[in-house]
């Protein structure tokens, strides 16, 4: 158990990281407001990138930026990471405002934003 | 409002309607609007939930959520477990890939920051992709809003000088030539320190949307219209295009002669890197402005 | 670094969950705006610049602004709506 703790400790921030996303997993799946969906969503996506950000850290090295012109890799921390999570982020933006666009579309039509409502009136609609 | 205890409140979340003024918690059978169409939607197979089922999932609903997270967190702590430990060298994702990149990175591309070096030389089509991502979501959102635009009767001008916040407006005057002038310095030191394409055009979009706030959209739709956004978004997304996919035509072995890598360090140096970041940027930039005003007004 | 690190992550996972369990969605979303600045201040130590601008622009700025944007459209529906209802009735 001991060491288990210790090992926890050892990895805080991917601990950290696995809360934030289960948070942000729960909320998306049994919120009912669309709008703490798409907040939920977004916790979720930021973990994932602290996670693989925290992956690419190493101890006492400096971030990948060659100001002194010394190219030795045993210097910098690992730059891949940070160039796939920077994809990540603006994708994530992007997901978030088609979603955003869709819930004023619904709010607009249903004018609720509990999604079982809305399902409800859609059902009733076409007569389900 | 009553106070509430954590409980209590954890467990009526699903009333927890969208409302900025007055609180509706609990009013299940508030009276609904029937949508705008031909057929007329009547809230009784609402009052029906309300009446029953929603009831009784709202009360399964939280312990679920609680019992799946917990499921969740120890399953991923059962992975956190075995992973490498954290800042520790020597481990699997420190391979010699990055290594490489480190090593080699400011010899072939130029760049002293290697980030900007591996997402707009070595990944340059990772990046491509995802601008088109940016451009493809706007299309989306302006395909989505697009019908609420006749809805409202665009604000009169001068209503909107009159409503004006003095502090607003005077803070906006101070800091939005800032932020564009810092904006604008982001985007041109991409290859030389933190920042790029993505950062600063968010920057500069952040910088026109404060002043759209501020001062209304009618002073920046003289810069900034549909055909004009059209044409910038165009021109640079086809520029990136095409000086990412002549490598196609030339083997894979790029022009190294005619964009060479300068020497690392200058502003004008780094090949294709600079342009390759003032297209990105431009691009973010107008999408950010463009998504607020399609949100804030439903059209560009 | 250490304790300043540990406090971020506290005050991350607290925001974190905070966001999820308030009802008032204005609090909510102002909560989520810190909780991406957060974010950005840690990886800033984590050495990832990059993504500190960009999550503190992209983040802490766009995305919030286009959630308040959303909630002022919301209202502005809603009270367009309520006030059909009152001249229709």
């Amino acid at each position: 158990m001991r060491e288990l703790l210790l090992r926890l400790w050892d990895s805080r921030i991917a601990v950290a990281a696995v809360i934030l996303f289960a948070v942000g997993f729960v909320t998306l799946l049994l919120h009912r407001n669309l709008l703490k969906k798409i907040i939920g969503l977004n916790i979720m996506d930021t973990a994932a990138y602290l996670l693989l950000t925290s992956l690419g850290y190493i101890e006492n090295r400096l971030s990948p930026i060659i100001r002194s012109g010394e190219t030795d890799p045993a210097l910098y921390v690992n730059p891949l990471p940070a160039g796939l999570v920077l994809t990540g982020i603006v994708v994530s933006v992007s997901v978030t405002a088609v979603m955003l666009a869709l819930t004023v579309r619904l709010y607009q039509r249903y004018h609720s934003l509990n999604l079982d409502e809305i399902y409800a009136m859609a059902q009733k609609e076409h007569g389900v | 409002m009553k106070k509430t205890g954590f409980l209590e409140r954890f467990r009526a979340w699903d009333e927890d309607r969208f409302d900025l003024t007055e609180r509706t918690t609990g009013d299940l059978n508030r009276p609904m609007r029937p949508a705008p169409t031909d057929r007329t939607v009547s809230d009784e197979p609402v009052q029906r939930l309300a009446a029953g089922e929603m009831r009784a999932f709202s009360r399964i609903y939280p312990i679920l959520a609680a019992i799946l997270g917990v499921v969740l967190i120890a399953f991923l702590l059962m992975t956190v477990y075995d992973l490498p430990p954290f800042g520790a060298a020597n481990v699997p994702a420190d391979n010699e890939v990055p290594a490489r990149y480190v090593r080699d990175g400011m010899a072939e591309t130029g760049a002293v920051n290697v980030v900007a070096g591996v997402i707009l030389d070595y990944r340059a089509f990772d990046t491509l992709g995802e601008s088109h991502v940016l451009y493809t979501a706007l299309t989306a959102v302006l395909i989505l809003l697009l019908s609420l635009r006749d809805a409202e009767p665009e604000p009169d001008p001068e209503d909107v000088l009159m409503r004006r916040d003095g502090i607003l407006t005077t803070t906006a005057a101070l800091l939005v030539p800032i932020i564009v002038l810092f904006g604008i310095y982001v985007l041109l030191n991409g290859h030389l320190g933190p920042g790029g394409g993505f950062s600063g055009g968010a920057i500069i979009g952040a910088g026109l949307i404060l002043y759209a706030i501020a001062f209304g959209f009618t002073r920046l739709e003289r810069m900034l219209n549909l055909k004009s956004f059209r044409i910038i978004c165009l021109v640079a997304l086809c520029f990136y295009s095409v000086s990412k996919c002549y490598s196609f035509f030339c083997g894979a072995n790029g022009l190294h002669t005619i964009f060479s890598p300068g020497t690392p360090g200058r502003i004008l140096s780094a090949g294709l890197i600079l342009p390759l970041n003032i297209a990105v940027g431009v691009v973010v930039a107008c999408t950010m402005y463009g998504l607020y005003s399609i949100f804030q007004r439903g059209r560009i | 670094m250490d304790y300043f690190e540990l406090l971020l992550l506290g005050l991350l996972v607290v925001c974190g969950i905070s966001t999820c369990l308030t009802r008032n969605l204005l609090a909510s979303l102002i909560i989520f705006m810190a909780y991406s600045t957060i974010m950005s201040v840690l990886w800033a130590l984590l050495k990832a610049p990059d993504l500190a601008v960009t999550e503190a622009a992209v983040g802490a700025g766009i995305s919030s602004i286009l959630l308040f944007i959303t909630l002022k459209k919301l209202r502005d529906i809603r009270r367009k709506a309520n006030d059909e209802k009152d001249r229709l009735s």
